[in-house]
């Protein structure tokens, strides 16, 4: 029934194409080279009976007399409670030695949209019982948001802590190009944490091929998708999301489409928000969650990668210096969860706080460029230490509570009340006594 | 009319949304609309470019399964809407499917080719002639009305109709569906029978009316940076460009609720799904600062968000404006806005790299100016045939790739549009909300509507706000300096130059959204607040030593500043206003 053809006309980069008939858009063929290598490919392109596909494993060392086998659907993947503890690569295939996932159904990836009317306005406070999140920017479940880091910054370790921490059904990982090391880390930290068994994980790492990379979020994502309709509270982590678009652009060159911005397609807005969107609180459901990871090319949020990726998540968190950087951070759903799900006081620290916190900075640059320190210069001074110390220092792990306490705790230790710009009842409420 | 009933054809390429199609028998025409099949669906397209056999048609729908040889149908027409009562309060996407009844059997997922209809067929209106036989009818001239929530719905005439028709038969008043003839007319020697609705081509502005005129008269959003500062004529055009983040939404939410119009068509393009909810959620429970009804019923939603198909958000811009044209005619004052609009240029950048044309700036496709431009003309006041006055105004956020006004879409979007307010990171990183940047925004309004404004509000407003918009400029100017020479390095008149400009900054551009009463402040409040701060502003205070005079300013800012938070007519208000004066008369001001 299916067809094999055996006569490659064109490799250009991991795109081969071929003359075929009957083909379907996004359909998917297995390659067999010369060699007996195999591998996965995928149709991008019809034009009459000239067929481009792209390579999962890559084009290298692809002989133009290798065998293409069209499967007749799309990609997809297992979907069953078997896929709990197991480990794919980015074409799906076991990679923890243990077998193939047997008699599951399978669900296409890259689905349609939730429609919006099937949404609900997300409702729940997500305790990461770190600070800067939980106080300034806080999760909220269904929330979609990326850390905007650099290399070298410790955002895989922020990542594992959330998910350990976030009483999560179900934690899905999607490793793009991750470094065999930090895999690995990632699999200790949940075994030690005793979530592997609640855990799926779809890898590719560095070494793995480039194309791959491209099928890794929406792996995760379906099978997300499909615990979330079954009424699972889903975590999915996605690190690192710019191997993901630099692998768009890969194959956007070779296709020769032409280029946006620093050689991204034009579509890397839709691709991207393709992903992130599948973030959902289904009514009567359960939901995904998605943190990712985001590096900064060069550090500058200008980047089309971070540029676009900010304009379709829910805020995001500046990890940077080893600190999330109050500034710079967002949650943009905070405003469904503070002081409604969470204590009163919480705007009202969480506002104060960031605010003395601005200040101080001004009094550190106003004393760096020389003028001089006055009285309330230290005062601010020594809030800032105290703020540095106990609530942006990465290794505070306490709970919200108890973080908001320690946050009425510092400003009056630093000040007097009337200087904290806060409401006379809430300041009444909560100011520490004796103070 | 197209004659092309028997136009077909067959697939011959796909490359993501775009296919290629050769035509079997028959005509094709540009912008058509033609249905492929699919084994397990019919998935709509638009033909977008003709060359000789060929043509190239954006699917409207995912294309996964689609092969070569596929049968393609020609409908003859254009992408269109359907017209008549029963629009408001409806959430559509961006092909004018009905969302909620897409909901009931595809569960929780927008599954492809379902394609419904837009305005239910059974129910009946109270229909009320206002024409009688022999009355001679130009085209979207009214012939009847209905009741539609809180509006009179007016019932056109074809709005396609060329000269003038005479009416031949007309039904006398009673309940009818949409669907029945409620008139006859007669066209150029033939009888057309007119139901309540019709269908537009969404490409196409709707010219049904006299003339268009010089728009002259306030929108009031009542945020008071726009109202006063940068306004906005009913009628007009406006675009809020800004980086992520930097409160394009959460504003344009505003406007949408808080505007004085008869009604409002959200155009939710190509941005989070999420956003959308939280409107589907709110506004039920919200009020219509008109009518004090649901805010729900003057709304219609068009949502078209990120993940959903790309040449569908290419049309509901489209879609959004049609409708609002359509209102016009019957006379309304109609706010459309759409966020973002930037990415509906970039449907149509993804669109042009596929048809490998030949790119501009930043890929974007040459023609990019040219229909940003057209979109912004169908915005407009116009004299409909009878005299009545209708309006559309339009505002549109913008999302610049890296934050950076300099890019396409913003340079091509702000040589069309009457008011600019432009969002400031550096606002918005310092919480200082909506995050308009004074420096940066205009109005060209402002001058526009100079003599109504001053009519309306005071004798003096545009001479006012002209003078507090002068005092911002120099307040930035003084702060400036103050970053380099220190405070010491300045004389105090500039100091209280400095902190008269920040106070007007604080208490009065500045707004925040999520306190019951700060998130909107009406015109009336608006004229008696500003009045009150200018005269604060004018008042020539002198003081000894700077430290005096930041004292002074601290507690005149929190008098103001709490004010805000105060009710229009509590005793809480009067409370404040009363302090404000005896502070400016103990800083040396007289009250007048
Ligand atoms: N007027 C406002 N008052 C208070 N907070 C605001 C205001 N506008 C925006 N914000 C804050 O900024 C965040 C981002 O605003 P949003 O309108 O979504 O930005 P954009 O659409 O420009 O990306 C909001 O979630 C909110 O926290
Ligand atoms: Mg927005």
């Amino acid at each position: 029934m299916f067809k094999e053809y055996t006569k490659i006309t064109n490799i250009i980069g991991d795109i081969i194409e071929l003359s075929a008939e009957g083909v379907t858009y996004r359909e998917l063929a297995a390659i067999t080279n010369h060699n007996g290598d195999t591998s996965l490919a995928q149709v991008i392109r019809i034009d009459g009976t000239k067929v481009s596909l792209q390579v999962f494993a890559g084009a290298k060392g692809m002989s133009n007399r290798a065998s293409v086998r069209f499967l007749g659907h799309p990609m997809r993947v297992p979907y069953s409670e078997d896929l709990l503890g197991r480990i794919f690569s980015g074409s799906g295939q076991p990679i923890d030695g243990k077998p193939a996932i047997a008699n599951a159904e399978e669900t296409d990836i890259g689905g349609p949209s939730v429609n919006p009317v099937k949404r609900v306005v997300p409702r729940n406070f997500i305790e990461t019982r770190i600070p800067m999140i939980d106080i300034f920017n806080p999760l909220v479940e269904s929330q979609k948001l990326p850390i905007f880091s650099t290399p070298g910054e410790p955002f895989n370790e922020l990542l594992a802590r959330i998910a350990l921490q976030a009483k999560a059904d179900i934690v899905i990982l999607g490793g793009i190009g991750l470094k065999f090391d930090e895999y690995i880390g990632f699999r200790r930290k949940f075994e030690e944490g005793g979530i592997m068994d609640r855990t799926v994980m779809f890898v590719h790492t560095a070494a793995d091929p480039v194309v791959e990379r491209l099928l890794v979020p929406d792996m995760a994502l379906a099978v997300a998708e499909q615990f979330g309709i079954a009424g699972k509270r889903v975590l999915v982590l996605l690190t690192d999301m710019t191997a993901f678009a630099d692998a768009l652009k890969e194959i956007s060159v070779a296709m020769e489409q032409v280029p946006s911005n620093l050689g991204y397609p034009g579509s890397l807005y839709s691709d991207l928000a393709s992903r992130y969107e599948k973030a959902v609180d289904f009514d009567g459901a359960g939901s995904i969650t998605i943190l990712a990871v985001t590096t900064m090319p060069g550090g500058d949020v200008t980047h089309p990668v971070p540029d676009n990726t900010g304009y379709i998540t829910e805020g995001q968190y500046y990890l940077v210096n080893g600190v999330i950087n109050p500034f710079g951070s967002l949650s943009r759903l905070k405003q469904l969860v503070i002081g409604k799900v969470t204590r009163d006081d919480h705007g009202a620290v969480m506002n104060s706080m960031i605010r003395l916190y601005a200040k101080a900075l001004e009094s550190k640059k106003k004393i760096s460029m020389g003028f001089e320190k006055t009285e309330t210069d230290e005062k601010y001074l020594r809030y800032a230490d105290l703020f540095e110390q106990r609530f942006m220092d990465l290794r505070v792990d306490i709970p919200l509570n108890d973080a908001l306490d320690l946050g009425w705790k510092t400003m009056a230790e630093c000040f007097d009340r009337s200087e904290i710009g806060v409401k006379k009842e809430v300041v009444d409420a909560h100011w520490p006594k004796g103070a | 009319m197209i004659d092309s009933s028997l136009t077909t054809g067959h697939v011959v390429g796909i490359n993501g949304n775009m296919m290629a199609v050769e035509v079997d028998t028959g005509n094709v025409v540009q912008n058509e609309v033609a249905f492929v099949k699919l084994p397990d669906a019919r998935l709509k397209a638009e033909v977008i470019k003709v060359i000789g056999k060929k043509c190239y048609m954006q699917v409207f729908e995912d294309t996964t399964g689609m092969a070569v040889g596929m049968p393609v149908e020609f409908t003859g027409n254009m992408l269109a809407v359907e017209l008549g009562p029963g629009l408001l309060g409806q959430i559509y996407d961006g092909l004018q499917n009905p969302l909620t009844l897409l909901e009931n059997k595809q569960e929780f997922f927008l599954q492809r080719g379902q394609y419904k209809e837009p305005i239910d067929r059974q129910k009946k209106w109270d229909w009320k002639p206002v024409v009688a036989v022999g009355d001679r009818v130009r085209a979207g001239q009214w012939l009847g009305e209905v009741p539609e929530k809180f509006i009179t719905h007016r019932v056109l005439a074809p709005l396609g109709m060329h000269g003038s028709a005479v009416v031949k038969k007309i039904l006398p008043a009673g309940a009818y569906a949409i669907t029945e003839a409620v008139a006859e007319l007669e066209v150029n020697g033939k009888t057309v029978p007119v139901t309540m609705s019709q269908e537009w081509p969404v490409k196409k502005a709707i010219k049904a009316y006299k003339e268009r005129i010089y728009p002259e008269e306030l929108l009031i959003t009542r945020q008071r940076i726009i109202d006063t500062l940068f306004p906005i004529s009913r009628g007009g055009t406006s675009c809020i460009p800004g980086p992520f983040g930097a409160g394009k939404t959460v504003l344009q939410h505003l406007i949408s609720k808080f505007s004085s119009v008869d009604l409002v068509i959200v155009v939710a393009c190509g941005e989070r799904a999420g956003e959308v909810v939280e409107l589907i959620h709110e506004f039920p429970e919200m009020k219509d600062p008109k009518t004090g009804g649901s805010l729900m019923d003057r709304t219609i939603i068009i949502c078209n968000t990120s993940s959903m198909p790309v040449a569908a958000r290419e049309a509901s811009v489209y879609t959004g404006i049609t409708l609002g044209e359509y209102y016009r005619q019957m006379g309304l004052d109609v706010l459309v806005l759409a966020d973002s609009t930037s990415r509906w240029a970039q449907a149509m950048r993804e669109m042009s790299g596929r048809l490998e044309e030949i790119p501009g700036e930043e890929a974007f496709p040459a023609y990019l100016e040219s229909r940003i431009a057209g979109l912004y003309e169908r915005a407009g006041l116009v004299k409909l045939h009878d005299d009545a006055h209708g309006a559309v105004t339009l505002i549109g956020t913008v999302s610049p790739a890296g934050g950076n006004f300099e890019e396409p879409v913003t340079q091509a979007t702000l040589k069309v549009v009457g008011a600019f307010l432009g969002l400031s990171r550096k606002r918005s990183d310092e919480r200082k909300f909506p995050a308009i940047d004074p420096l940066d925004s205009y109005s060209l309004y402002i001058d526009q509507m100079a003599d109504s404004l001053n009519k309306n509000l005071d004798r003096e407003w545009t001479k006012m706000v002209h003078e507090a918009e002068a005092l911002l400029v120099r307040g930035a100017e003084i702060g400036k300096m103050m970053t380099v020479v220190g405070e010491e390095g300045i004389s105090i008149d500039d100091l209280v130059s400095y902190l008269k400009s920040e106070m007007l900054d604080f208490t009065y551009l500045q707004q925040n959204a999520f306190d019951d009463i700060d998130c909107a402040a009406t015109i009336e409040r608006q004229v008696v607040d500003f009045k009150l701060l200018y005269k604060a502003l004018k008042t020539p205070f002198s003081f000894e030593t700077k430290a005096e005079a930041r004292k002074f300013f601290v507690n005149l800012q929190d008098n103001f500043y709490q004010k805000n938070y105060a009710a229009e007519d509590s005793p809480e208000y009067a409370k404040f206003v009363s302090k404000i004066e005896e502070i400016i008369v103990s800083g040396g001001g007289r009250l007048v």
